[in-house]
């Protein structure tokens, strides 16, 4: 195993990292449909944490309405949701947060991610093409696929909302629980 | 049967500083009846009016909110009906417009254009439930519905008051969205 390699096999991404970098972004409402990727590193612990208000929706394009709302407001909120759930609200997406420029931010699990490859290079079809789907619909991504990646969460939730704008956070491996 | 003009009429009687969110024929006709700043037309996709709703309402719990949903586009967020139950937010009143049809896009019938959304609404956890189809039934009761703590779901059954004209780039004009933005933000 040469060194790059065995970097990335030791690479850990941390949930209680992840959520303090939420926390510091000013977020309070966490809008979600469970993903495995997530459930445990991320949605339990979130949903123990009373810093945060756990919004449970029975379907993702729900997620983009409310946080649209919400932003009337300078309420910060993140959609916690897995990638079939956002290929499934592409419409919402389109419109919502691309066509009326409203500051929607996902953190989007990436199910069948080999954290080892980059998600172009995924053998997952579906999660190959969330990248070109985001370029496509002009929408700011990340790849948080470590704890390394995890301080770019916060400047990218305040561009977001600054501009008005949305961003994805792409999840690239399961999240450590606290 | 009421007149949906008819019955939006009686509802900006009751309106005063409610954020109204709005969809399709419903946006177009109230739009006509109560031009003012607090109307949200923006909800972008087909079934979202009460998501939008529900994040205005959960954001700002002493701001009354009402939803003027289409029985079409509600069809295509039930979901919905479950998420708001559960949030539970009293200052949420959600108005389903039902004629049955797919109005804005050729007036072709829903799958089921007898469904009962106000019981559906009940079992997914709505405070309060009611049905209207008589405009007099609602004219003397609307004033007690807006002031229940919700959230609260309203069936009005209504047939087309005329042919509307749909001036989507003016009722989701960027302006609109700016403009309520503001008021909001200033409190």
């Amino acid at each position: 195993m040469d060194a790059a390699v065995e970097g990335q096999a030791e690479a850990k991404l941390h949930g209680s990292a992840i959520m303090a970098a939420i926390k510091a972004s000013g977020v309070q409402f966490i809008l979600s449909v469970p993903d495995i990727v997530t459930s445990a590193g991320l949605l339990r612990p979130i949903a123990r944490d009373p810093d945060f208000r756990l919004v449970r929706v029975c379907k993702e394009d729900e997620c983009i309405g409310i946080a649209s709302g919400l932003s009337y407001y300078d309420q910060r909120a993140l959609i916690l949701i897995q990638y079939t759930g956002f290929l499934d609200s592409i419409n919402a997406i389109r419109a919502v947060a691309v066509e009326y420029r409203q500051p929607i931010c996902m953190m989007i699990g990436l199910l069948g991610h080999e954290p080892e490859r980059a998600p172009t290079q995924s053998g997952r079809y579906g999660v190959r093409i969330m990248e070109p789907i985001l370029d496509a619909m002009g929408i700011a991504h990340d790849l948080i696929g470590q704890d390394a990646d995890v301080p770019r969460i916060k400047p990218a939730i305040d561009k977001a909302y600054a501009q008005s704008l949305p961003v994805a956070f792409l999840i690239g491996r399961r999240p450590l629980a606290p | 049967m009421m007149k949906r003009d008819e019955c939006f009429r009686i509802l900006a009687r009751h309106v005063t500083d409610e954020i109204v969110v709005a969809s399709y024929s419903s946006a177009a006709e109230w739009n006509e009846v109560n031009p003012r700043v607090r109307n949200y037309f923006s909800v972008g996709a087909m079934g979202l009016a009460s998501s939008h709703g529900l994040g205005l309402a959960l954001g700002r719990p002493t701001q009354r909110v009402l939803v003027l949903d289409g029985d079409g586009s509600l069809l295509m967020n039930l979901g919905s009906l479950v998420t708001i139950g559960a949030a539970a937010p009293r200052n949420l009143v959600h108005f389903v417009c039902h004629n049955g049809t797919y109005e804005a896009n050729g007036s072709h019938p829903l799958p089921n254009p007898d469904v009962d959304f106000s019981s559906i609404a009940k079992a997914a956890g709505y405070a309060q439930c009611h049905q209207f189809s008589e405009l007099a039934a609602f004219e003397q009761r609307i004033g007690q519905v807006l002031g229940q703590d919700g959230p609260v779901f309203a069936t009005l059954k209504v047939e087309r008051s005329k042919p509307l004209t749909y001036d989507y780039p003016t009722l989701y004009a960027p302006e609109k969205r700016d403009a309520l933005r503001a008021m909001l933000r200033a409190g």
